[in-house]
């Protein structure tokens, strides 16, 4: 329908995340050790290429070992929790920006108490109450709590698809509201949808990180964050055991800056008003056609030189006189 | 005979206290069935609001509504379904009543699972005959089509029911002059050829002049002048009716242009 | 006599970021005489709309002037160099009020703030004062309430908003001022009112030429002294008002007369075909000119 030109940041965004996927599915596989065994003495340094290949860490287990499936969990606490949030936000926030009246206001309400509730303090809550904290505690509890910003915004989006005349036609051709929603309102609201829940995913992975490294996270498996909290707590950066806390945060940061750079490639993608793009012209690229970065045909009472306009771009004879 | 449908004292009010605004006040009217009736306002008059009440898309303050001689006015659920088998619209705009997802196969056969499946294919290809499409148009998206195509597919669209009703809602506004001809004439023809009663709200006299049987005109909310295209548009009785259309540009005469009248109006002043 | 406006072989054309050409306007030329109103008929995509930019001089990418002079007063200008062309022209020389330009006004600004933006933007040392008086003689030569300049956007009506933005685009007395659909979007009374005060504004010499550009016939008929009808990128047939309106040589002329409706006795009771009943084919022949 479109045609889509992928921009060289989508495709940067693109092969990090693949990396970072890789080592997360296969890494285990290549690295045949178990992270929780002992491997090493205390911070030894990291020697030759295996087990010790990024040394080892307080209770002398394999850092890349804990690395990848560190990487691992990180990305399904990430993932579960994401999609969890998403679906939320999605559903209270068409829901209220369709209906309106009273539904809306109640909806809102929830909205908003949702929204003060602060994440730590429902973790420390169900650490008290659970002896266990799994990884699907902890993405429930994640997602359950991360989803009134996205609710807030689906729902202004919904208000304005709710004035499009085709929602009146599908009304009147006999849809019910279920098939109002899931094929004249969602559709509209996908574009956003999807890089939003590219955001979750990439706020739950540090979200689970910053409660590991406060000592809430998961208890029966490793995290990154785990082991940002260990590196700390044996003061492996007063000591120089650099191995012990470089990995995890640079693998952090490369997972959500992957991220980040692929919700803000998508932006462009589903905006055609920020796409750059040269003009060609028969001899060759002319740096005078470049187009200014956010464009369009919107004419402007400006300052310089009086009133002034760029050129209607749907004035184009490609149409004709039809 | 008895009017199709009749509108008694329609009256709407948006908001309350002293932000009232009276949209449509006290509009009282009557569609003959078979003719094709025009309310012609400018922006502000409250044509539209009468549009959206009458399809039931927009709650009224108070008045009351009958449609085939049964109580219309406010129908919602299952009762609402039902006005909407008799009554259908088209609108303004030719490209945001169209969701861009969907083909056209995909917006007509919606409606299809209002009819029974014995007709509902032949009333889908006999809805494209009357607006001269064929069922070559089925596969395309709305970006593929101009406005004078969309518009004619929301007519076949709005035909496969067999409306007793039909109401067009400013929708030649936004087509070049010359697709407007198209569509005025396809809702003549609906007229002559299936006994179909249009009630088709304009801005534009001219389009009303050429399309009506019956004219009422809207002024800020107050419908000023009723009655046939020869009495309405040339032997205006109404101040209101007189002005404007005197003052639409014409193509055969000229329209009395005063330039320069609020000096002498100054002056009369000083 | 030197004309007002002597634009000749212009051809404008946009390329779009695939590497496509579409062309807007194809070597066209016109002219026009002083105190006229020209009037540039023709459907959307005809390229008046183009046409109207690039004589205004502000075309900018995607499209491009690929050659054409323009002629005010005698002076030449290259519309294929862009740079070239001196700045103070944009505004005191040609003038563009641009379709929907009532609506673009920031809504933040008071329009005095605006006169003031605007006249500044020109001379750079002009003071406030001196910019609203300005502003207030043309509105009470106009016939406009002064109260509008302390005004904000919302608080016009629109007809009163386009007459507002009309003369702020023409404060400078430019010699041509182009407008680009300007009655579109108005009422009836205030579409009078403001081809009313064109006229005026020509009578008083505020300034001497009008291209009004716009897809409705009836309203040229009111206004413009000559018609000329684009299509695709050309001018068909040009000519004056009535034998445009009375007379109309070229199939396309004749086909977009055909469509068109008003409520005059002949429409009230005959079935028209519109341009339907006429061939597409004949639409090509070559221009006229009356």
């Amino acid at each position: 329908m479109k045609s889509v030109s992928f921009t060289p940041r989508f495709y940067v965004a693109a092969v990090m995340l693949a990396i970072v996927l890789l080592i997360a599915i296969i890494g285990p596989l290549v690295v045949q050790t178990d992270p929780n065994a002992t491997v090493g003495g205390l911070y030894d340094r990291p020697a030759g290429w295996g087990p010790l290949l990024l040394g080892t860490d307080n209770e002398g287990q394999s850092v890349i070992a804990n690395l990848v499936y560190g990487t691992r969990t990180s990305l399904i606490v990430g993932l579960l929790a994401g999609t969890i949030a998403t679906i939320i936000g999605l559903f209270v926030g068409i829901v209220a920006g369709f209906r309106g009246g009273l539904v809306d206001n109640l909806l809102s309400s929830l909205t908003n108490i949702f929204l003060v509730i602060p994440v730590i303090i429902v973790v420390i809550l169900l650490s008290v109450a659970l002896d266990n904290r799994s990884i699907f505690t902890l993405a429930f509890v994640m997602g359950i709590t991360s989803w009134p910003w996205l609710a807030r915004a689906v729902r202004a989006q919904t208000t304005s698809v709710r004035t499009r005349e085709h929602i009146d036609v599908a009304m009147m051709s006999g849809a019910n509201l279920p098939s109002i929603l899931l094929r004249d309102v969602l559709p509209y609201l996908l574009s956003y949808v999807v890089m939003a829940f590219v955001l979750q995913v990439s706020g739950a992975i540090l979200l689970e990180s910053t409660l590991s490294m406060l000592g809430l996270g998961p208890t029966n498996a490793v995290s990154l964050g785990i082991m940002l909290y260990w590196a700390i707590a044996w003061g492996s950066v007063r000591t120089g055991a650099w191995w012990a806390f470089v990995p995890p945060t640079v693998m952090l940061t490369i997972i959500s800056f992957s991220l980040l750079l692929l919700q803000s490639s998508l932006d462009e993608l589903f905006n055609p008003r920020l796409r750059r793009g040269k003009i060609r012209r028969k001899k060759g690229a002319d740096p005078r056609f470049e187009l200014p970065a956010a464009e369009g045909p919107s004419p402007q009472l400006t300052a310089a030189g009086v009133v002034e306009g760029p050129a209607p771009i749907q004035d184009t004879p490609k149409e004709g006189g039809r | 005979m008895d009017a199709l449908f009749t509108a008694s004292n329609l009256t709407k009010t948006f908001g309350s206290g002293k932000d009232a605004v009276t949209a449509v006040n006290d509009v009282s009217f009557a569609l003959q069935q078979g003719q094709i009736t025009t309310i012609v306002g400018e922006s502000g008059s409250g044509k539209s609001t009468i549009a959206r009440m009458v399809l039931g898309l927009l709650p009224i303050t108070s008045g009351k509504l009958t449609f085939d001689g049964k109580d219309v006015t406010n129908p919602t659920g299952a009762a609402r379904k039902a006005y909407w088998a008799d009554v259908q619209a088209v609108f303004q705009d030719p490209f945001s009543a169209f969701n861009q997802f969907f083909t056209v196969k995909t917006l007509l056969y919606r409606s299809l699972r209002l009819l029974h499946e014995s007709v509902g294919q032949d009333r889908l290809e006999e809805a494209l005959g009357h607006v001269g499409m064929d069922l070559s148009v089925l596969d395309r998206y709305p970006h593929q089509l101009s406005g004078g195509q969309r518009q004619r597919v929301m007519i076949a669209r709005a035909l496969m029911l067999r409306p007793k009703l039909m109401i067009a809602d400013e929708a030649t506004s936004m087509l070049d002059a010359s697709l407007r001809v198209n569509i005025l004439n396809v809702l003549t023809d609906l007229r002559d050829e299936l006994d179909m009663t249009v009630l088709f709200i304009t801005h534009d006299i001219g389009q009303a002049c050429y399309l009506a049987d019956q004219v009422l005109v809207m002024e800020h909310g107050i419908m000023v002048e009723q009655g046939t295209v020869d009495d309405v548009i040339f032997n205006p009785q109404h101040e209101y009716t007189r002005k404007l259309v005197a003052d639409v540009p014409k193509l055969h005469q000229e329209i009395e242009l005063h330039i320069g009248d609020h000096e002498a109006a100054a002056r009369d002043l000083a | 006599m030197t004309n007002l406006l002597d634009a000749a072989n212009i051809r404008g054309v946009y390329y779009t970021p695939t590497g496509e050409e579409v062309v807007g306007v194809d070597n066209v030329s016109i002219q026009m005489a002083e105190g006229e109103v020209l009037g540039l008929a023709g459907e959307s995509g005809s390229g008046k709309s183009t046409l109207g930019s690039i004589i205004s001089l502000t075309a900018r990418p995607p499209l491009i002037v690929e050659h054409g002079s323009l002629a005010v007063d005698g002076k030449v200008q290259d519309l294929s160099d862009m740079a070239s062309i001196p700045r103070v022209w944009r505004g005191a020389v040609v003038s563009m009020l641009p379709q929907g330009a009532m609506n673009s006004v920031s809504p933040t600004m008071r329009i005095r703030d605006l006169v003031f933006d605007v006249m500044r933007a020109h001379d750079g040392k002009i003071k406030k004062d001196e910019a609203l008086d300005r502003a207030r003689d043309r509105l009470v030569t106009l016939g406009l309430p002064t109260r509008a300049l302390d005004a904000y956007p919302h608080q016009l009506s629109g007809g009163m908003k386009q007459r507002v933005v009309t003369i702020i685009s023409t404060l400078l007395n430019p010699r041509l001022l182009i407008a680009d659909e300007p009655t579109s979007a108005l009422d009836v009374s205030s579409q009078k009112a403001l081809i009313e005060m064109l006229l005026e504004m020509l009578e008083k010499e505020i300034m001497s030429g009008v291209i009004f550009v716009t897809h409705d016939l009836p309203v040229l008929r009111t206004v413009a002294t000559r018609i000329a009808v684009m299509y695709q990128g050309k001018v068909v047939e040009s000519g004056p008002t009535n034998t445009i309106v009375d007379d109309p040589e070229h199939p396309y002329t004749r086909a977009l007369l055909s469509s068109v409706l008003t409520p005059e006795p002949k429409y009230a009771k005959i079935r028209i075909e519109g341009m339907r009943a006429f061939d597409r084919e004949s639409f090509k022949a070559p221009e006229v000119k009356h």
